[in-house]
């Protein structure tokens, strides 16, 4: 395998050379498998995914294993991060029935976070939630939940009210207003939930790449290197971007779940 | 999956691939048992301890807050009480004075009244008795000298006694008289 498969661009071509700029593709988002078992394919992204989810449990178990009542540094800093997601979001959008839910709400803040974080960890240096399959899987979790906690609450019947019919609204505007809520309940939430975190994740990696490849495919003549210098620059200012976006998706994909949840807890109408 | 260059091209991003699916819900679900079991259990629980600590704390120094107050409140208490006792006994003790002053008064008043009492009537007693005295000296002067003047005739006790009391009341008519 030469460098053009692992990094999935021509890194031959430079500026000048009669080769245009080699874009980055979505061969940048395909990985030759580590390991086959069946048909399945164990990728560089399921790596992450499963490497992730232990460092996720790793920083708490090391911060929160032996929880003292005075706590220690890590601890400290853990406790502000779970605060966060308990209070902030929790009691804040969900209220009084938050406690329940507070322990999915800290695992999808903190798995979607470090999903997203890999993207600026050297080596790994690719989001998880850049392949589809990871946002569907967190999206899938939170679908079960917002129906499981909507029946349950109402009933069936209820539930399904609950589900398509807004209160305080005329009579005649529900024949248009019901379809529309099912079908944004049920199937347009889940979904967009899914693809709004991929959506990010992929254009960010993207992002990252187009400056870095520009970089180095403008380097070798001298006002090619000043100009690679230029790019390498903004690909540092938009991995600070991206730390940025990470955890702002993150924080929207729980809030937006902790909204559901709040939605599917409400009286009948 | 893998890379197959030229001939196929890359699987659209929008396609999951269902066994990583299955990897992410793993890694949810062992994200979720670590929380839901194990730590964030443990960090509620030191976070009420925490809790209680601090008001249990709040609670014990309001308790001697409550105490000191108390304390200064009798304290206060048992000074008025000094305070009126003290203002008592001062009281009492001028009163007792000023009675005790009154009495030793009236006490030396009276003695002394008796001491002039007991005076003038020795006085007049030693006078009488100075008189009684004199009256039998010149009574007894008197009838030697009118017996030497007038001889043995005068002997006669009777005529004596009354010649000798007219003198004297004379005398004493004549001292009267003179003073």
């Amino acid at each position: 395998m030469n460098s053009d498969q692992t990094l999935a661009f021509e890194t031959d071509c430079h500026l000048f050379q009669d080769c245009g700029y080699p874009a980055p593709s979505l061969w940048s988002f395909q990985f030759e498998p580590i390991f086959s078992i069946g048909g399945f394919e164990f990728n560089k992204p399921a790596l992450l995914a499963i490497l992730g989810s232990l460092l996720v449990v790793g920083f708490f178990w090391a911060a929160f294993g032996k929880a003292k009542v005075v706590p220690g540094k890590l601890q400290m800093v853990a406790e502000v991060l779970y605060d966060f997601v308990r209070t902030g979001i929790g009691r804040a959008v969900i209220g009084k029935q938050a406690e329940s839910f507070v322990p999915l709400l800290v695992t999808l803040f903190f798995t979607v976070w470090m999903f997203n974080l890999w993207a600026v960890v050297p080596v790994a240096q690719l989001p998880a939630s850049s392949i589809i399959a990871y946002p569907i899987a967190l999206a899938l979790v939170v679908w079960v939940t917002y129906m499981t906690v909507t029946f349950k609450t109402n009933g069936f019947v209820g539930g399904i009210r609950n589900l398509c019919v807004p209160g305080g609204l005329p009579k005649p505007i529900y024949v248009i207003v019901t379809p529309i809520e099912l079908l944004s309940n049920v199937f347009l939430r889940p979904f967009t939930l899914a693809v709004r975190l991929f959506a990010n994740m992929f254009a960010g990696h993207v992002l990252i790449l187009v400056f870095l490849i520009g970089a180095w495919y403008m380097l070798g003549t001298v006002v090619g290197t000043f100009f690679a210098f230029g790019s390498l620059f903004m690909t540092l200012v938009i991995t600070v971007f991206e730390l940025f976006i990470q955890a702002l998706q993150a924080y929207v994909f729980t809030i937006l779940t902790a909204t559901y949840i709040s939605g599917a807890l409400e009286e009948p109408h | 999956m893998m890379i197959q260059l030229a001939a196929d091209g890359p699987q659209s991003p929008l396609l999951p691939v269902w066994p990583e699916i299955v990897i992410g819900l793993i890694c949810i679900g062992v994200v979720y048992l670590a929380f839901h079991k194990k730590l964030l259990p443990a960090i509620n629980k030191a976070l009420d301890e925490r809790r209680e600590a601090i008001e249990g704390g709040m609670e014990k120094a309001e308790a001697v807050q409550a105490e000191a107050r108390q304390t200064l409140e009798e304290y206060r208490a048992q000074l008025d009480d000094a305070r009126r006792d003290a203002s008592r006994l001062r009281q009492e003790a001028q009163e007792q004075g000023a009675t005790l002053i009154a009495e030793m008064r009236e006490e030396g008043q009276r003695q002394r009244e008796e001491i002039i009492a007991a005076g003038h009537a020795q006085i007049s007693a030693e006078r009488q008795q100075a008189a009684e005295a004199l009256r039998q000296d010149v009574g007894k002067i008197a009838i030697d000298l009118a017996g030497r003047l007038v001889g043995e005739s005068l002997e006669d006790h009777a005529r004596q006694s009354r010649t000798i009391d007219r003198f004297l009341d004379d005398l004493e008519e004549k001292a009267e008289a003179g003073r």
